[in-house]
């Protein structure tokens, strides 16, 4: 019973949280651009903050959107 | 020695050679500036998630730098920052982060060769791992047994 226990995916997965990585971070934005909290995302506060940083510098070159209306 | 990942955006109106041009100039600047270009590589001309000066898409090109300082950054920067044709950039160091993920990977084979060696001489209950389950499965069974003593 209940929803499945969350984990953090980057670290289990080992994965190097790149801001070229457009299509993995992409996955931690909703539909309108906003980053998902990690209370959603159940990444750890480490990998949340790479995240965040990452999708920040793909906004920047446009790599990934600030709003999509 | 510094690494670098510099990211810049060239305006779509350019041609292919031109945006080659570019890719070789700024390369130059770079090593006149003491700096070592490991690689570069042309994204080729990609959609922009939103328009940046009415364009709608533009060429990305990735140069991989490395050097003692940063002074080819600044240098790099400075010439973008004037640049008509380069719509944004970026520079990140990076140097710090290759050395954790190599730190991690160290210790990683660290582990699975003490798992290995532990595994070999005493198979049971060796690893971190399986200790540590073991107690959460022996604090699990307590549990029950003193609730059982209340009533």
């Amino acid at each position: 019973m209940g929803r499945r226990r969350k984990y953090c995916r980057v670290c289990a997965g080992k994965h190097y949280v790149d801001f070229k990585d457009s299509k993995f971070l992409s996955q931690y934005i909703s539909e309108s651009g906003k980053i998902i909290p990690r209370r959603i995302t159940g990444a750890c506060a480490t990998c949340q903050r790479k995240i965040t940083t990452a999708i920040k510098r793909a906004r920047h070159l446009a790599l990934l959107p600030y709003v999509e209306r | 020695m510094r690494r670098y990942e510099v990211v810049f955006v060239l305006a779509p109106g350019l041609t292919e050679e031109e945006v080659e041009q570019q890719i070789e100039a700024y390369s130059k600047v770079a090593k006149e500036s003491g700096a070592n270009v490991l690689e570069t590589e042309n994204w080729g001309k990609q959609r922009l998630a939103y328009p940046i000066n009415k364009h709608n898409d533009a060429y990305y090109i990735l140069m991989n730098l490395e050097q003692e300082d940063g002074s080819a950054i600044s240098e790099l920067e400075r010439r973008f920052r004037v640049a008509d044709s380069v719509i944004r950039f970026l520079s990140v160091r990076i140097d710090p982060e290759l050395k954790r993920a190599e730190k991690m990977e160290r210790r990683k084979e660290a582990r699975l060769r003490r798992r290995a060696q532990t595994g070999s001489e005493a198979p049971a209950a060796s690893s971190e791992e399986i200790s540590s389950e073991a107690e959460v499965e022996a604090t699990e069974e307590k549990e029950p047994a003193a609730a059982g003593e209340k009533e």
